[in-house]
């Protein structure tokens, strides 16, 4: 057993009872940070696979952005527990027969690809480059209408989501930082140039 | 002398793991806590200095020690838990903001390929591991039961996100250049006879300045330090930490202080080159020098910043990185690409 493959099942079984625990834990936000180690030890069974870049983007777009706000929003929300475990046993059914399809695609999967003789090279080491470098002239040439069709799309849905969620407000004083740097003193302010002591008024002669 | 050799031979043979471990706390972890302290030390002298006053002088020759007794007298403290606080998650905390600042050590190289690990994606590396940083906040600020430490932790983790976008686009403008994410690679396209005129900075302008400001917001260091704004929400996320996990906290922070200051110099100032010519025989040798120097200059500014700047409003702050540093980086790398394509700048010389 070499070292990799110890460090291999370990990531793995940490994987796997993270992800037990997201749905088992009753705390949303212990569920959450159990999906971050579940991404996490992905992330790190991926790296052993030489899949470097795949693995650091997880980490960098799951674990770095996504969950954060995912976190922030669990967080704010006082969630009422009780009504959401009422369910549990309604949707279990629909939820096996889900996670069995699901199973059974990828078995599948993995299935058609374990049964292709010979085995696929890792197409990286064939062109002699590192995985990233591999992975980016692909991207770049000839997969490159795919890649602009897709950051299009992207685009557009975050300009969707803005006009979707936008909510004009009135009364509200917005600041124009430019016209703010633009100001002037005497704009604001009058200086007002005036003695700094007046004379004594002089003692009224004493009535005699 | 030659038994000695032979039995460290054996031993990086026999367990390379653990001596790899042992490797890793010699360096950078030993010295990188040492300059923490002394970072404490230079900011509060630095401070003092711009204050006209002493700062620190007393414990030790000019005060050196001073940061030492600080930490002592914190790990000797009693560490109080607020009352329904969540245990488990509060102690969590300050470790889960320590580790990744260590961990993005693994892959700063000092020379030409001389990093403990020299990953051919080092450069995500750094970015994954600096965003990681900011559970240790939002878990902090959660597990601590109370509104400021909350508030402290919406207002950094919203702010950390937003910073990061624009971080991660100047870095965007480097790999055009340099066309490698290795950061040795990074280092050495930047290397040409001309000195300092063949560095990053000097194409990538607009982004070496937005980097390392978008690197003072990213460690929540003043004047973005709304994550603890002590005029508002007391000390925002931590402010129901004392002792040690406090201590933790302080040493996170620096930490990652350190670590933009370094890498501000890798990425845009050409690390441990010269500035001089190759040409000039002694000042235009390259070496760990220059890069511990160009990184001393920006840990310093940082501490500048503190004295000078006053704090921003959060939405002034939530402005400046939506709507100014991530139009501009966005711009750039399309100048950048150009700058590549049509060879106005060469990687190395």
């Amino acid at each position: 057993m070499t070292f990799e493959l110890i460090c291999f099942y370990a990531f793995a079984t940490v994987s796997v009872l993270a992800a037990l625990a997201v749905m088992g834990l009753r705390s949303p936000v212990h569920a959450a940070l159990c999906l971050v180690l579940t991404f996490f030890s992905t992330a790190c069974s991926w790296l052993l696979a030489d899949a470097e870049f795949l693995a650091i983007v997880l980490v960098l777009v799951y674990v770095g952005a996504v969950m954060v706000l995912f976190l922030f929003v669990v967080m704010m929300l006082d969630l009422d527990l009780d009504p959401l475990r009422e369910g549990f046993v309604r949707a279990l059914p629909l939820g096996l027969v889900v996670a069995v399809v699901m199973l059974l695609e990828m078995l599948a999967l993995i299935g058609v690809r374990a049964m292709q003789v010979p085995a696929i090279a890792d197409p990286a080491v064939a062109a002699g480059m590192s995985n990233t470098e591999w992975l980016a002239t692909a991207l770049f040439s000839r997969f490159l209408l795919p890649f602009e069709v897709a950051a299009l799309i992207l685009t557009v849905a975050i300009i969707a989501a803005i006009p979707l969620t936008l909510r004009h407000r009135v009364g509200v004083r917005t600041q124009n930082p430019a016209r703010q740097v633009l100001v002037q003193p005497r704009d604001r302010i009058r200086i007002v140039k005036m003695a700094a002591h007046k004379p004594a008024a002089k003692p009224e002669a004493p009535a005699p | 002398m030659s038994q000695i050799i032979a039995a460290y031979e054996w031993f990086v043979a026999t367990f390379p793991t653990l001596s790899m471990a042992i490797g890793l706390f010699l360096f950078p972890l030993l010295p990188l806590i040492i300059a923490v302290a002394m970072y404490v030390w230079w900011e509060r002298k630095v401070i003092g200095w711009m204050h006209v006053r002493m700062g620190p002088n007393s414990v030790g020759p000019f005060g050196l020690a001073q940061t030492f007794a600080d930490v002592f007298k914190l790990l000797l403290k009693e560490v109080v838990y607020p009352a329904k606080a969540n245990r488990g998650l509060f102690l969590l905390a300050p470790l889960w903001a320590l580790l990744p600042a260590f961990a993005a050590w693994a892959v700063v190289p000092f020379g030409p390929h001389k990093a403990w690990s020299d990953a051919n994606a080092g450069l995500l590396f750094l970015l994954a591991m600096t965003s990681m940083g900011v559970y240790g906040i939002i878990i902090a600020g959660w597990a601590s039961n109370s509104r400021y430490a909350m508030l402290g932790a919406m207002r950094s983790a919203a702010q950390v996100v937003s910073y990061e976008i624009a971080m991660g686009f100047s870095l965007v403008g480097v790999l055009i250049l340099a066309g490698s994410l290795n950061l040795s690679d990074i280092v050495a396209a930047q290397s040409g006879s001309k000195g300092l005129l063949d560095w990053f900075w000097l194409p990538l302008l607009p982004m070496f300045v937005i980097y390392f400001v978008s690197g003072v917001a990213e460690t929540n260091r003043s004047p973005f330090d709304v994550a603890e704004g002590e005029s508002e929400i007391v000390a925002g996320f931590h402010v129901e930490y004392s002792g040690a996990p406090f201590a933790v906290f302080f040493l996170t922070e620096y930490a990652n202080m350190i670590l933009v200051s370094f890498l501000v110099p890798l990425l845009f100032l050409g690390g441990w080159l010269s500035p001089f010519p190759a040409s000039w025989s002694v000042l235009g040798a390259p070496g760990w020098w220059w890069f511990v120097a160009k990184a001393f200059f920006f840990a310093t500014a940082f501490v500048w910043f503190r004295a000078t700047f006053p704090r921003y409003r959060y939405d002034q702050i939530m402005r400046l990185g939506w709507k100014v540093f991530i139009p501009i980086t966005i711009a750039w790398v399309f100048v950048a690409g150009c700058m590549k394509y049509f060879g106005w700048v060469t990687a190395g010389a």
